[in-house]
This record gives structure tokens, sequence and C-alpha cells, in this order.
């Protein structure tokens, strides 16, 4: 029998590949003899761009690298440019209002990553289930800052708007009613004998290889490594609130399905006891050096000239670097600042989660079947824009 | 045990002549280190103090000092939950540092990025090319001299 | 088209005829490119439904689609592929860009970026917004509707785009 490599091109136009991910793929047969990832399809320059501008200004680039999980990364970027400034206390309000948004956008995220990773599998209907509970957290940003998929509305200092009458209450019962639904994908998945098959057993990773390859995320607790920013370096006060970090014992997909799951319920957790805590009152710091003035009172010459100068000509940064990581849905999000002294920053690195998670592929698909690595794309939850920024 | 005591401790693990100064800066502390020294200082704070996660490796174009490339590295400890920053500079022309594929898989991304930005050499990478930008983009452009809008009119418009 | 009220008989032209049933059969590519994808996913599921427009029929293969959603950012290097993909769909065929990136670049003048799809593809309807929401995806299909309906396929000669000298393809 005559033996030959195949030579496949996966993507950049492909339905599994979760955009322009471009992966080329030699086979033997079905198996799987070498994957090499082909990025930047979406590079888009960001960070040059956001050397070019100020602080403010690149809020909205930031929101656009994960776009599944925008607020998610302005958040991880205003928490750099806080720590840059000496920024340690906002008004609780605009704390707890963060939260909530940073939560709701990791089930969101989550939630996406379930349609799209049960939809390559061939389950179709969490497509529907899960994109249904989704419009409801695209109507809250949607209510609240006239934009689906980003709300951009963190602001150094606090944030920009305060969430609009009623907006608490209908947060509340989304939190308390997703884990009923929840139970809809379940039913359809976990013991769904040919999701078990496709997943269970499929890219298993040891906790030396996740330190190897410097995995982040649902990646590493799927394996048992006990790293969550959000308990190990708190942030947001995060270590107030009352959640579990569900970790995995095999490191296989279908235990990285279980945690992102187990993880859409504790965010539930956070915002419920967010919202029980939440006290009105301000949200935003009132250094008008760096924050913007409450817009109702810019017609008044105190606060117009700072509001001008802020918006023209940004604010100074101490000269010096900070590195602040957070826990983004899809692993470690980190931004590296460095400041010259200006109001541009220097150099801004954004360590992205998909862009170190997605190189594992190439050691996870060899020997695996060609259907196998459509599993592995979706187990990873890779975006491509966090992936090439 | 504080930031400083902490510093002071890996400090005297250290090989004296490898760390050249310690900076602070809002509680971080970063050691900047000759680069010849670079494999053996990140060697020894994997083995001995357990920074076994690379978090992140960049650069830094610093155009009008001279040496101009700053390579810097955030390592993580999960056992004592800290985080330490490596600097060092790439020398020469082009300029070109030790490559640390070899103590952590998941550097050859990060490597092939800074090579594909800036333009730094990692000496012993195994697959040293561009990653984000295709074979035969004119230049890097992270470094400080290459405009926003890219080299390239025509193709630009 | 109009209905004769005697015997029930349809009395109309070839072209309206078939421009009618065209389009409500629009085929569009699966295609994202970035952010905008998602809105376009949001806008094929169920609360949306573009079903309603006769498009849930996503293609992935360019030789069954009819239309062409430019869905997200075009990079230099994805620019290729694009073209590429455009070529190989089959005539008659639309290209809508969606989202202020593929329009004009939008937020990302930068050296990587295409500025407009436009000038690489004829495209047909453009709908801004960053991203656009799925109500301006469907505004922008019934504009794609329009112009199907006026469209004159008897005596028209297609154009073929040129490409430009300088892609990698």
């Amino acid at each position: 029998m005559r033996k030959e490599i195949i030579k496949l091109n996966v993507g950049p136009q492909h339905p599994s590949t979760h955009g322009v991910l471009r992966l080329l793929v030699e086979l033997e047969g079905e198996v799987v003899v070498s994957c090499d990832p082909d990025i930047g399809y979406l590079h888009r320059g960001i960070e040059k761009l956001m050397e070019n501008r100020t602080y403010h200004r690149s809020i909205p680039l930031t929101e656009r690298v994960d776009y599944l999980a925008g607020a998610a990364n302005s958040l991880g970027y205003i928490l750099a440019v806080e720590r840059l400034l000496g920024i340690e206390e906002i008004p609780p309000r605009a704390r707890y209002i963060r939260v909530i948004v940073a939560e709701l956008t990791r089930i969101a995220s989550h939630l996406f990553w379930l349609a799209t990773h049960g939809h390559d599998l061939g389950a179709m209907t969490p497509l529907f289930y899960a994109l249904r509970d989704r419009e409801v957290i695209m109507d809250f940003f949607e209510k609240w800052a006239g934009k689906r998929l980003f709300p951009n509305m963190f602001r150094v200092g606090g944030v920009a708007k305060d969430f609009p009458d009623g907006m608490e209450q209908e947060i509340r019962k989304f939190a308390e009613e997703l884990p009923e639904k929840m139970k809809d994908y379940e039913t359809l998945l976990t013991k769904n004998p040919i999701w078990i098959n496709r997943t269970k057993g499929v890219g298993v990773l040891s906790i030396d290889e996740v330190l190897d390859w410097g995995l982040s995320g649902p990646m590493a607790r799927g394996s048992g490594l006990d790293f969550d920013i959000r308990k190990v370096d708190p942030y947001l006060g995060y270590d107030e609130f009352d959640f579990v970090v569900p970790l995995g014992k095999n490191g296989d997909t279908y235990d990285r399905y279980l945690i992102r799951l187990e993880e859409m319920r504790q965010s539930c957790r956070i915002i419920l006891q967010a919202l029980d805590r939440m006290p009105k009152g301000d949200i935003m710091i009132d250094d008008y050096k760096v924050a913007f003035p409450p817009k109702e009172k810019v017609v008044n010459g105190e606060y117009l000239i700072p509001h001008y100068l802020l918006v023209v000509k940004g604010f100074k940064t101490p000269k010096g670097e900070v590195f602040h990581h957070t826990e983004a849905p899809k692993g470690e999000l980190a931004f590296y600042i460095v400041s010259d002294g200006s109001e541009h920053p220097y150099r801004v690195k954004i360590r992205t989660p998909s862009f170190v998670n997605l190189q594992v592929i190439s050691k996870l698909a060899k020997g695996r079947l060609l259907s196998d690595l459509i599993a592995l794309i979706g187990t990873i939850d890779i975006v491509l824009a966090d992936v090439d920024r | 045990m504080d930031i400083k005591k902490y510093t002071e401790k890996i400090l005297s693990a250290l090989p004296k002549e490898a760390v050249k100064s310690v900076q602070e800066f809002r509680g971080q502390v970063s050691l900047i280190v000759e680069s010849e020294r670079i494999i053996d200082v990140l060697k020894l704070l994997r083995d001995r103090f357990g920074f076994r996660y690379l978090i992140d490796l960049t650069a830094v174009d610093h155009l009008p000092n001279e040496p101009r490339f700053e390579v810097v590295y955030h390592l993580w400890c999960h056992a004592e939950k800290r985080l330490i920053r490596v600097k060092t500079f790439a020398k020469g022309e082009p300029p070109t540092i030790s490559s640390v594929v070899g103590l952590w898989s998941t550097a050859n991304w990060h490597e092939r990025e800074c090579y594909d930005m800036f333009g730094i050499i990692f000496d012993g990478h195994p697959d040293l090319r561009r990653i984000l930008l295709w074979e035969g983009f004119d230049g890097h452009p992270l470094r400080k001299d290459y405009p926003v809008e890219g080299r390239d009119e025509k193709r630009n418009n | 088209m109009g209905i004769e009220q005697s015997g029930g008989i349809l009395v109309t032209t070839l072209e309206k005829v078939v421009n009618w049933a065209r389009k409500y059969s629009v085929w569009p590519l699966t295609f994202g490119l970035a952010c905008c994808a998602i809105e376009m996913i949001c806008t094929a599921a169920a609360r949306f439904d573009i079903a309603r427009f006769g498009m849930e029929a996503y293609r992935p293969s360019p030789r069954q689609a009819d239309m062409m959603i430019v869905a997200g950012t075009v990079t230099k290097k994805m620019l290729p592929a694009v073209l590429r993909l455009y070529e190989q769909m089959v005539d008659p065929k639309w290209v809508m860009v969606m989202g202020s990136c593929a329009t004009s670049g939008g937020v990302f003048r930068s050296y990587a970026v295409v500025q407009g799809i436009d000038k690489y593809l004829p495209v047909d309807v453009y709908v801004p917004g960053c991203p656009p929401t799925p109500d301006a995806l469907l505004y922008g299909v019934t504009k794609i509707h329009e112009k199907i309906m006026q469209d004159k396929w008897l005596t028209k000669k297609y154009e073929h785009i040129k490409f430009p000298e300088k892609v990698k393809s």
C-alpha cells in the first residue's frame, strides 16, 4: 500500500475556524501529521495605533481586540492606566458596575463559545438556545450604552454612565434565571453520547504542559491548575465575592466544556452579590485632570475647560511602566504600558489569551484525526482579532 | 513577605555581575540584566524560585538611545503568586539576543512576533520567521521610525 | 407585476418575475472577517431571523453563493483571499459591505488594513456602523432586494473586476 502525505489548507475562509485562521495541515490518511497555524489575517496594528493616540482615545481600539468580550478588554486597559496614574480607589458604585459588566461579558463570551463549539461538532440546537440568552445581555448593553457588542463605557476613574432605571432588576432576573436555562444545554450536550465521543480524551493537557506552553484561563483550569487571576491577584475587589473556581481532572475538551458552563453559573453568583452590595452614588472620581466631569455640568466654565483639555490634549502620566493582568473570558489578558511622561503611551503590549493559547494546537493535533482538529479549535476558544490584534 | 525583602532574596541568589540594576514602580519590580546572562537568570528564576509561567515576552524600541531594543520578560510564580519583570537589551545590528524557547515552549510565538514587529533576531530559535505579517513585508512596523500608515503607499490607498 | 382580475392570470415581464424569485433566494457566503461577523451570526439566529428574507442558507462554498457580505476588517494579508473568493462566485453576484472597517478602514488607519474594500470589489450596498446592528444589516438586505428588482439581466453585460497589480495571490 502506498503511503502519501497530503497537504491540506484549512482556512482562512472556513466555517469552523471561527474567523480567518489558516491551518496548514499535513495528513496521512485521516491522521494529522503536523499542523502549522498561519495567523495574522486579522492583524490590524492596534498596538501601533495606540502609540499615536491619547489614553482615552485608545479605549475603543482595545474593545475591538477581543470582540466577543469587548468590555472585558477595555476593563483590562483602564485598570492598567489607572495603575499607571496611581488611582487606587474609584467610587464603589462604579466598581460594582464594572464587575457586573465584566461578568455579563464573560457570560456572553462563553455563550457564544458554546454556540459555535457545539455547531462545529454537529450540535445545531445549542446555537439557537445560547444566542437567545446572549441577546438578553446585548439588550442590556444597548440600553445602557447604545451599542450591542462594544459598550465603550469604561473611563479612567470610573464609568461614563450609570445604569438606566430598572436595569438592575432586569439583570437580577437574568442572573437568577440563567442557571435554570442552562439546564437546557446540559440536557442537549452533557450526556449526549456523540458529544462525549467527540470531546472526551481529545486534546489532553497535563499541568506541566500547561506551564510550559503558558496557557491560562479555562485551558489551564481544565488540567487542574488553580489559576484564576480574580483569586490569585485580585483586582476590582474581586476578593470580597464568594465564588468557586471550577477545576478539571482530565484536562480534555469535555472538562473544559464543563468548566466554562460552571464559570457562567459562578458569574451569575458574582453578579447577584454585586447587585446586592451596590450602593447609590457617584460613578466617577472628581479629579478632573484625568477623569471626565459629569456631562450635565459641562456647560459651566469651571468644568468646561478641564473637559475640553481632556478631550483635546488628554492627560499626562508619570514616567514608568506598568503591567496589569485581568481574567478575561478566554484567559489571562495583560496590558504592559510604557509611559515616557507624555499624553501618549510610549509602548502598549497587549498580551492576549488567544494568541498564547492557540500555539498549543500544533502539539495537540499531532497524531489525532482531522475531525478532532475542529474540536480543538473550539476548545481553545480563540477569537482571531484577539490572536492577531 | 513584602516586595522589598523578596527582591533582596532573589537578588542574593542571582549572580552579582548579571543584574545591573533594580527598578520599582507601582509595586512592580524590574530586574535589568546583562544580555549575555539572560538565559542563566531566567533559568535560575524558573527552577529555583518557581517562576514557571512566562506570561509575556515583548520588546520596546527606545529609538535615539543606544542600545535601542529592550526585551522584556514577565514571569509569574504560581506558588508565591508573584510577578517579576526581567529586562535586557538586544545589542548589535541586527539586534540579537538568545532565545528562551529551550526554557518555555510558549516563547516560540512571542519571539516570532518580536522578530516580526521589531526585527530582533533570537539566537537559537527553531523557526524564526514572520508570524503576523506576510513574508516579503517591508520593514518592522512597531519600530519607532516606521510610519503608522505604512510605507507602501500604493497598497495603502 | 400585475394581476388580471378575470381568470386569475398573472401578467408580468420575464425580467420582473425572475428578479422577484431571485430576490427571495439570495444565498450569502459564510464568510466572517471580524467583529461584524458576530452581528451577522446574530442576524441569522432566531431573534432577527434572516430566513424572513430568504437568506438563511449560508453557503460555505463560494461556488454556491450569490452574495458576499464583507463583514469586518479586510487586512492586506487577507485581501488576496477575499478577491479570490469573489472571483469564485458565479454571476449574478452581489457584494454588501458591512461596517466601517470594510467601508473605509474605520478606526484602523494603519499599515496593515485595507482602507476600504470598494477599491477592489464592486460594492452594491454599504451598511454603516461599528459594528452595524442586525436591524441595520436587514435594512441593507432590503436595499439589495430593491437593487435586484431593478436588475436588467436580459440586456446587461457583466463587467468583470480588474485586479490591482501588486496583490499577492
